[in-house]
């Protein structure tokens, strides 16, 4: 499972890279796809398929919006001039590499091992949480009973989203 | 935005249908199986939003709909935040309380107001995606006239 989420994980970050750095903006966003859909299998092998089906879905319309906007712009990237002082950003960014890695790994140190957390709060949760909420989708009664909070605060999110598109694009059109 | 041709129009015709069913499966039975308010929702979008794509935008009259997916999805929200308030007034004084019976395990009506829940954030979700296609969709058929 580890070599699988690995090698998943190493084609996403590749893809990444080529993303950022694609002349061509479709391009550009198919191996932004490709980092999407990789999370989609992510999530499925590590079981849990409620993720996984929001995660494809809107990764989907994502996709669908943004390539009809490409199609609809130019579809070259702009020329934006970098600096030309290359010699001390490069430096700066591998310092800046080697001081986040040193401390990654004395972060990571002390963690258990994969897969094997220690459960306090979650053990609760998955012995009592289909008896107490009546719902045998455990992750649907903590969304709505027990993190109830959280999940009003998500959709609070797509809905100040869909205010602020509104609000930016339809102001010409409600004179 | 222009329409695709017949073969599109019509395999989008027969398909969004058990997309937007798909949708509701989904969304009902968010207590039961995976998934709930949230993919259920952006299912049902999914099915409005190939629709569009395939017929052009002459296809449906873009400004109603527009504001009725965005009273749609206000009113979505608004009744989450009565339904949890009810049940801060309903039984002992927790929002977002389970005031309702919760029934046997495994029934499609039990597990309380979580179903009521899944149904209402569907609705917002689905509402909200369409909206903001709809928003992208009718400004750029302004700023081309």
């Amino acid at each position: 499972m580890e070599v699988m989420l690995s090698i998943i994980i190493c084609f996403m970050i590749i893809a990444a890279i080529v993303a950022i750095h694609a002349r061509d903006l479709l391009s550009a966003i198919i191996a932004q796809g490709f980092v999407g859909y990789g999370l989609v299998i992510c999530f499925l092998i590590l079981k849990a398929p409620d993720l996984a089906i929001v995660q494809i879905v809107v990764e989907t319309i994502t996709l669908i919006i943004m390539v009809a906007v490409v199609l609809d712009s130019s579809r070259l990237e702009l020329n934006v001039s970098f600096d030309r002082r290359k010699g001390g950003t490069t430096a700066v960014t591998f310092i800046f590499i080697i001081v986040l890695l040193v401390y990654f790994n004395r972060a990571i140190s002390g963690l258990s091992k994969f897969g094997e957390h220690t459960l306090r709060m979650s053990e609760a949760y998955v012995t009592d949480a289909a008896s107490q909420t009546g719902s045998l989708n455990l992750v649907t009664g903590i969304l709505w009973d027990f993190r109830g909070y959280d999940t009003l605060g998500e959709a609070t999110v797509l809905f100040t989203a869909a205010i602020g598109v509104l609000t930016i694009l339809r102001l010409t059109g409600k004179k | 935005m222009q329409g695709m041709s017949v073969i599109v129009k019509k395999i989008a015709q027969l398909m969004s249908g058990l997309i937007f069913v798909y949708g509701v499966y989904i969304i009902t039975h968010g207590h039961l199986t995976p998934g709930g308010g949230f993919a259920g929702g952006a299912l049902v979008a999914g099915a409005f939003i190939l629709l569009i794509l395939a017929n052009g935008s002459e296809y449906i009259k873009l400004k109603r709909q527009e504001e009725g997916s965005s009273v749609v999805e206000s009113t979505a929200v608004l009744l989450v935040l009565v339904l949890a308030t009810t049940g801060l007034v309903a039984g002992s004084l927790v929002f977002f309380n389970n005031f309702l019976p919760t029934g046997i395990p495994g029934r499609l009506i039990s597990a309380g107001v979580i179903p009521l829940y899944n149904i209402f954030i569907g609705m917002e979700v689905a509402a909200a995606l369409i909206t903001i296609f709809l928003a992208l969709v009718i400004y750029k058929e302004e700023i081309s006239k």
